[in-house]
């Protein structure tokens, strides 16, 4: 008998609060600097598990088995935004120490991720490099403080706040107010798990509140004659584990003067209330599936806040189209919008989120050239530069930059997401962002658009942590494995018809365990058979919501093409996938600052 | 010594004696009737869930599917491998191996 997946995880370790509990939070920038000044080999053997875990309240990640040594490391920039200076500092801390033993055969030597909480992230970095590292960033305002680790993440929300023509409350102040106060505050480092905020103003949904564990979503109360401006409440929102929830209502409506008490006292509510015992079970979703909207509200009320809380107020949410699939919208900021001072924003599609680290150095030139005070990361991996003022539009959009990275992509260059992967993800199944990338040239060179598609979203996600957010897509791809002609190849799981906006909805999973050489089969086969059997402009989420499971697992099949695949077999068993000789003993791990290997005992 | 075992990241590695030894998504074989109706289990590991040492033997039960029939669940005890008392080094079970939960899986190598 198959044993539910629920009872068991009940059972899960504890070692990482004890940890914790040991040291955790500031003063683990110390121990980081002594380690760092130290060499990668005074970290004592049987203590790495702990202190790694440790070390990503500072934002760095330990890569995956074969890379030992090298870290990733995370910078948590509030709703994406930047400085032209802050993103010219990271080029050039990507430029000068995100570099490995192999290169990229897309990106090349250097790189930065764009990620989907709008943060950024960088690979291959040395810890004897990491005191260099913070200094540069620090120096211009950025910081990767809880970047990682169980506490406050980087938050969420539309980085054109205050500048976008068409919004309810420019969030921006909120959030910095936010953020000055939850990161490196005593009370709220150690949580029991991580605490993803999302902070909203604008009619679009850009926030993509629903998914996070506190949302406060653009809302409208009326208290006698008077009509406040403010925010509801959702809590309890994610995706990972194939436990995706919704966050949750709890009828609370926050005035933006408040929104700090609010955030304080449910996020001291997750401290005191959840599980740390059981890491499977820690999220914030749990907890309010455990006790409902309800008793969340009421202990909030009662141990949390000192004034008396309203219940909600009239939420905007009909006007949500930010990945809402919408035919009548653009799901995303790609492209030239107005801004409020009659000066633009001109939002540039990012294949996979990454970009050459000498292209973030152009990038922020050209913003600064351009008169902008404001780069924007989106969570859909992509890139704004603001301030772009009427006169200079043209020229702006004319710059050879934009050829790369353009306003007006193809429709399936523009929609993709991808994780980071095998490349140096612990946990993802499959290869992820390379592969993204030669799907959507195939799909660019071999599929016709659907008439009247500008945006198709395909979130390609390598394991369930979920975070190229899958099941929030038109077409879904979850790593797998499956076998085909009898060996084990890489896979996916296809789900269709996911997106957030007024009624959000999970991905349905329709194909399961699809070869990921047959998987741009798939999709041109569905595509087709959506573009044949369609009523006039139907969305894509709507036809798939238009149709029952049986229904939807007749839409289309897999199918060999001519696309090839690289990286079919596993990838994850390799040091580094795109070795000239992968397999795990070649790899050079651990290796000193200039990545010649350390000597080891064996 | 005790063989010292515990999960990182979420329960993607297993560490033995401070070093990651085992990860999920690797297709195993299993022998069982209580996961699936397959005659063989063709079973893709995705995280583990409880992880012991018994004696020099290291086990886990692990949540996964059958990538056959598609049925998911969480095995019974599988054995991953064992320690060398001696050297403390780790040998894992052979990937071809056919596993059986809750005894000792065929020859770890």
């Amino acid at each position: 008998m198959v044993i539910g997946a629920a009872h068991v995880l009940s059972h899960m370790p504890t070692k990482v609060e004890r940890w914790k509990d040991e040291a955790y939070g500031m003063e683990i920038r110390d121990h980081l600097e002594r380690f760092a000044s130290e060499g990668f080999q005074s970290i004592p053997e049987d203590e790495r598990d702990a202190w790694f875990e440790r070390f990503k309240w500072w934002g760095l990640y330990h890569q995956r088995k074969g890379q030992e040594s090298y870290f990733m490391l995370r910078v948590g920039t509030p709703m994406g935004r930047m400085t032209p200076e802050q993103l010219r500092t990271v080029g050039e801390v990507a430029r000068e120490y995100a570099t490995g033993p192999v290169d990229n055969p897309e990106f090349g030597e250097a790189y930065a991720d764009f990620t989907t909480r709008q943060s950024i992230q960088l690979h291959w970095i040395d810890i004897e490099d990491v005191p260099a590292v913070f200094d540069e960033l620090e120096s211009v305002g950025l910081s990767t403080m809880q970047a990682c680790g169980d506490s406050w993440r980087n938050i969420v929300g539309s980085p054109v706040a205050g500048r976008d023509a068409d919004e309810h409350v420019d969030v921006w102040p909120i959030v910095q107010n936010l953020h000055d106060r939850f990161k490196g505050n005593d009370l709220y480092t150690n949580l029991p798990r991580k605490w993803k905020v999302a902070v909203t103003g604008d009619y679009r949904g850009a926030g993509q509140g629903d998914i996070n564990d506190l949302a406060f979503e653009p809302a409208v109360k009326e208290v006698g004659d008077e009509s406040a401006e403010g925010f509801n409440v959702r809590v309890g929102g994610g995706l990972a584990r194939k436990e995706p929830r919704f966050a949750r209502d709890i009828d609370v409506f926050c005035r933006p003067e408040n929104v700090p008490a609010v955030a304080a006292g449910l996020s001291g509510l997750f401290r005191d209330y959840g599980d740390r015992e059981d890491r499977f079970n820690a999220r914030m979703k749990f907890l309010v599936d455990e006790w409902g909207p309800e008793k969340v509200r009421s202990v909030l009320q009662e141990e949390y806040v000192d004034y008396e809380l309203p219940t909600a107020g009239e939420d905007l949410r009909d006007e949500y189209d930010y990945n809402a699939g919408r035919a009548d919208a653009p799901g995303d900021y790609v492209g030239v919008y107005e801004q409020r001072d009659g000066q633009h924003f001109v939002g540039l599609s990012v294949l996979v989120g990454r970009m050459a680290a000498e292209d973030v150095i152009e990038l922020a030139d050209l913003a600064d050239a351009y008169g902008s005070e404001m780069i924007g990361l989106t969570q859909r991996q992509n890139v704004i530069v603001g301030d772009i003022a009427d006169e200079d539009l043209s020229a702006f959009l004319e710059e050879p930059l934009l050829e790369e990275y353009s306003p007006d992509p193809h429709p399936f260059m523009r929609g993709s997401i991808a994780c980071t992967g095998t490349e140096y993800c612990s946990l993802s199944i499959v290869e992820t962002k390379n592969r993204m990338v030669r799907y959507a040239r195939w799909l660019r060179d071999n599929v016709a658009v659907p008439e009247g598609v500008e945006d198709f979203h395909i979130h390609l996600s390598g394991c369930t942590a979920s975070c190229a957010q899958p099941q929030i897509a038109d077409i879904s791809l979850r790593g797998m494995k499956t076998r085909k002609d009898g060996d084990a190849v890489e896979a996916f799981d296809v789900g269709l018809g996911g997106g957030l906006g007024e009624n959000p909805r999970f991905a349905d999973w329709i194909e399961m365990r699809v070869p990921a050489d047959e998987v741009p089969g798939y999709i041109a086969n569905l595509l087709e058979t959506y573009e044949a059997e369609r009523e006039d402009s139907e969305s894509f989420r709507s036809f798939v919501a238009g149709r029952d499971e049986s229904e939807l697992a007749d839409l289309a099949d897999p199918e060999e093409t001519s696309y090839e695949d690289p990286y079919l077999a596993n990838t994850k068993m390799t040091w580094y996938p795109y070795a000239e000789d992968d397999a795990m003993s070649a790899s050079p791990a651990p290796t000193d600052s200039n990545d010649e290997p350390l000597a080891t005992d064996d | 010594m005790p063989t010292a075992v515990h999960q990182l990241d979420d329960g993607a590695w297993i560490s033995v004696n401070d070093s990651r030894e085992v990860t999920v998504s690797d297709l195993w074989r299993l022998a069982t009737d209580d996961f699936c109706s397959c005659s063989l289990t063709d079973f893709l590991s995705e995280g583990f869930v409880e992880v012991a040492a018994d004696g020099p033997h290291v086990e886990a039960r692990v949540a996964g599917q059958c990538i056959r029939c598609g049925a998911s669940g969480v095995t019974g005890w599988l054995t991953l491998g064992r320690v060398d008392p001696d050297t403390d080094t780790f040998y894992p079970v052979d990937q071809g191996a056919i596993r059986r939960p809750n005894c000792q899986s065929a020859d770890p190598n």
